[in-house]
C-alpha cells in the first residue's frame, strides 16, 4: 500500500502529478456529496471544489515535515499533502480504517507523517497553533515552517489577529495562507468585511504579504515558495491571499442559492482543473484525450472505493476512551 | 527543606523543570523582564533567556494557541494567566483545541503544556478579578486540573503539571502568593493524588486551595477529629482516598471557593454518596460561595468564601444533628 508519506513525495517536480491529484480531489469531493445526499454518511461535510490549485501548490512547496494546520474544509488539504482516498474516505464514514480512526469525521483529519495537524472545526483556531508550532521550530532550530490555511472569514476573529500579531513580534517561521473564496459561510464577504483586499491586513502587523491568484497553481506556488524562504531563513512570518471561489455551498445543507446571477458561471472559466490542463496542453504534457481517459479512471476508482470503504470496519467500542490522556505506566 | 513563599515554591519548581527538561519554555503578560504580576517568575529570565522566557502581548487567545502549537511540536510550554477569568478570552485553544489533540491524532500527539493561572477572592479585585473557575475545566475530558494550598504543594504539582505529558491547568491561588511555609524540593507530586492534611475519626472534610487552610483552622477551632483531604487534582480526582476516608469517618463534607450551582463538590457528594450511601451517618453537603459575583466591599468580600466562622458552625451542626445545616445566606434570610 502507498504510504501518506509517499502519495506526498510523488508530488515534487511533477506538473502532471499534480494535476491528476487536483482531479482526485475534485472527483472524490463530487463522490462525498453525493454520498451525504443519499444519506449514506452521518454528519456534514465541507467541499473544496474549486480550490484544489491552492492545496496543491501547498502541497508541492512545502516540505512534509512542515506543518500544516487546516480548517474543518478538509478534505482537499488532507489528500492534497498525501492522505489517500481510502483513509479519507474511511475517516468521513466514520470506520475503524480512517485517518482519525473514525472519532473524527469529515471536519477532523489528521497525519503526522506528512505535517497534516488535527483540522480544527473552529474557525481561526489553527492560526495561532501554527504560530505556535513555528515557535517550536524557532527555539529547536530547526529549519521547519509552519502553515495556517483557514477562509476569509477567519481574519474577522480575534484568533487571527492575535496570531499575526504574535507572529511578527517574535519573527516566526510561519505562513498564514488565507483561501479568500468569497463566502464565509452563506455570507458573501462584503456583508462581514469592510475591505476587498485581506491581505492588506498584513500591514497592521508590518508583516509582509500577497495577493495571488489561487485557481493557478504555478501562482500559488510562486507565492509560497517566497514566503518559506523567507520563513526558513529567518525572515519571520507572511500573509498569503489566495483568491479562490466555492463553487459549492458551505456545507452539506446550503445550497448556495445565496449567489449573484452569473457568479459560479464566471468564475467557473477560471476553474483551477481548466487553469492546469490549458497550462499542460501547451506545454505539450498532456493531450485532451488523455484528461478525459484519466478522469474517467479516476471516477471509476474512487466509485469501487466507495463501495469498498463501505465495508470498512466500524471502531471497536474501546476507541471511544482512547487517547484522551496519554496513558500513565501503568495502563501501558 | 526550605522556608519560602507560596510564589517563592512556583519559581522554584519552574525554575528547577526549566533547568533539567530544555523543552521547557515560559511565557505570559510581564512574567519577563517585570518577572510576573505577581512575582511568580523572579530570575527566569534572567537564568534562561529571551528564547525560553519571553513576554507576550495582552493576547491571551494567540499566546494560549500558540502553546498548544508548540507542545504538538514537541516542547513543553508553560504560560501564565494572571487572572483566571482572562482565560475566558481564550477557553476555545484550551476546551477544543488541546484537549481535543490526543484523541483527534490517535495519539501520535500530545500536548504537554501547563497553564498557570491565579484564581480566588479575598484581595479586593472585585467580581471580574476574583473567581476560581475550575468548573470551566473539570468537565472537559482530556485536561487536568490542579489546585495548590500551601507553598509545597504549588512546588510539587507544579513540577508533576510541567512533567505530564498532557494539558494541565495550574489554579493557583493569589490570595496564598506572599504566604510562607516548608517547601521539600524532593517531592513531586502525583496528579489525581490527594494529600490528608489532618487525620481523625468524625468525618472527612474535602477542600481545595485556599479552602484548606479554612477548613484546617475549622476544624481545630470545632475540636472535631476530622479527615482533612486536600484533593489537589479536581481532574482525575481521588476517589480512593476519599472513599476510603468516609469508610472510616462515615460523615461528607466539601468546602468550596465556588458558587453553590454546579461546582466539582457535588460530584464528589454525588459519587461517594452512591457508593456508600446505606453506611452515611448524616447527608453529605457542601459549604460554598452563594450565588452571586465576588463582591468588591471588603466586608460583603469578607462573607463570600466560606470563612472560618462559617465551616465552623457547619461542621458542628452536622456532627451534633446529623443533619445538613443551613447556608448562612439562608439563615440570616438573605437568599434562599
Amino acid at each position: 500500500m502507498t504510504t501518506s508519506l509517499e502519495r506526498r513525495n510523488s508530488l515534487y517536480g511533477d506538473d502532471l502529478a499534480c494535476y491528476e491529484r487536483m482531479v482526485e480531489i475534485r472527483e472524490f469531493e463530487k463522490i462525498t456529496n453525493a454520498l451525504f445526499a443519499a444519506g449514506s454518511i452521518r454528519g456534514t461535510t465541507h467541499l473544496a471544489i474549486g480550490q484544489e490549485a491552492l492545496t496543491l501548490g501547498m502541497a508541492s512547496v512545502l516540505k512534509p515535515t512542515d506543518v500544516v494546520a487546516a480548517t474543518y474544509r478538509s478534505h482537499a488539504i488532507g489528500l492534497a499533502l498525501g492522505l489517500s482516498p481510502a483513509s479519507v474516505l474511511a475517516e468521513i464514514m466514520g470506520k475503524a480504517t480512517g485517518c482519525c480512526g473514525g472519532v473524527g469525521g469529515s471536519m477532523h483529519l489528521c497525519d503526522t507523517s506528512i505535517g497534516l495537524l488535527p483540522t480544527s472545526a473552529i474557525i481561526g483556531a489553527g492560526i495561532p497553533v501554527a504560530a505556535g508550532a513555528a515557535l517550536a521550530f524557532q527555539v529547536q532550530k530547526t529549519s521547519q515552517v509552519a502553515v495556517a490555511l483557514f477562509g476569509d472569514g477567519a481574519t474577522n476573529i480575534g484568533a487571527f489577529h492575535e496570531g499575526l500579531n504574535l507572529a511578527a513580534i517574535w519573527k516566526l517561521p510561519v505562513i498564514f495562507v488565507c483561501d479568500n473564496n468569497v463566502y464565509g459561510e452563506y455570507s458573501r464577504i462584503e456583508k462581514t468585511t469592510p475591505i476587498e483586499d485581506l491581505h492588506i491586513r498584513a500591514e497592521s502587523y508590518a508583516m509582509p504579504h500577497m495577493s495571488l491568484d489561487g485557481m493557478d497553481i504555478h501562482a500559488v506556488r510562486k507565492g509560497l515558495t517566497e514566503a518559506v524562504e523567507r520563513a526558513r531563513s529567518g525572515g519571520g512570518p507572511t500573509l498569503i491571499e489566495a483568491k479562490t471561489y466555492r463553487f459549492s455551498g458551505h456545507s452539506r445543507a446550503d445550497q448556495a442559492l445565496y449567489r449573484p446571477e452569473g457568479e459560479l458561471e464566471a468564475w467557473q472559466k477560471r476553474d483551477p482543473l481548466l487553469v492546469t490542463e490549458n497550462d499542460l496542453i501547451s506545454r505539450g504534457l498532456i493531450t485532451a484525450e488523455k484528461i478525459e481517459s484519466m478522469k474517467a479512471e479516476m471516477i471509476t476508482e474512487l466509485t469501487s472505493l466507495s463501495t469498498r470503504v463501505a465495508d470498512d470496519p466500524e471502531p471497536e467500542l474501546s476507541a471511544m476512551f482512547s487517547n484522551i490522556w496519554t496513558p500513565t505506566k501503568a495502563e501501558k | 527543606m526550605a522556608a519560602m513563599r507560596f510564589r517563592q515554591a512556583v519559581v522554584a519548581a519552574l525554575a528547577d523543570e526549566m533547568r533539567v527538561d530544555s523543552r521547557v519554555i515560559f511565557f505570559g503578560e510581564d512574567v519577563a523582564e517585570a518577572e510576573g504580576p505577581f512575582k511568580t517568575s523572579e530570575g527566569i529570565l534572567e537564568e534562561f533567556g529571551p528564547i525560553r522566557v519571553r513576554d507576550t502581548p495582552i493576547s491571551e487567545m494567540g499566546f494560549t494557541g500558540a502553546a498548544v502549537g508548540a507542545a504538538m511540536m514537541g516542547l513543553r510550554p508553560v504560560i501564565e494567566i494572571m487572572f483566571i477569568e482572562f482565560l475566558g478570552v481564550a477557553l476555545d485553544q484550551v476546551v477544543t483545541e488541546a484537549a481535543k489533540t490526543r484523541y483527534l491524532s490517535q495519539g501520535s500527539l500530545s500536548v504537554p503544556m501547563t497553564i498557570r493561572a491565579s484564581v480566588g477572592s479575598g484581595l479586593g479585585f472585585g467580581c471580574q478579578h476574583s473567581q476560581t473557575l475550575e468548573h470551566w475545566f473539570a468537565s472537559t475530558p482530556g485536561l487536568k486540573v490542579l489546585m495548590p494550598s500551601n507553598a509545597q504543594s504549588a512546588y510539587s504539582l507544579l513540577r508533576a503539571a510541567i512533567q505530564d505529558p498532557d494539558p494541565v491547568i495550574v489554579l493557583e491561588p493569589r490570595i496564598l502568593y506572599a504566604e510562607r511555609g516548608e517547601v521539600d524540593k524532593n517531592i513531586v507530586a502525583s496528579i489525581g493524588k490527594a494529600h490528608i492534611r489532618l487525620t481523625g475519626s468524625d468525618m472527612t472534610i474535602v477542600a481545595l486551595g485556599q479552602m484548606v487552610n479554612v477548613a484546617e483552622a475549622a476544624i481545630k477551632e470545632s475540636g472535631i477529629s476530622a479527615d482533612l483531604i486536600d484533593l489537589q487534582t479536581i481532574i482525575p480526582w481521588d476517589r480512593e482516598a476519599v472513599l476510603n476516608s468516609v469508610r472510616k469517618t462515615s460523615r461528607l463534607i466539601v468546602v468550596e471557593e465556588a458558587p453553590l450551582s454546579g461546582g466539582w463538590g457535588s460530584e464528589i457528594i454525588a459519587f461517594v454518596t452512591s457508593q456508600l450511601f446505606s453506611t452515611l451517618k448524616s447527608p453529605p453537603f457542601r459549604i460554598t460561595t452563594p450565588d452571586v459575583p465576588v463582591p468588591f466591599n471588603g466586608g460583603l468580600e469578607g462573607r463570600y468564601a466560606p470563612t472560618v466562622a462559617d465551616v465552623t458552625r457547619q461542621i458542628l451542626y452536622a456532627r451534633e444533628n446529623n443533619d445538613t445545616p443551613q447556608p448562612w445566606w439562608v439563615m440570616e434570610g438573605m437568599s434562599r
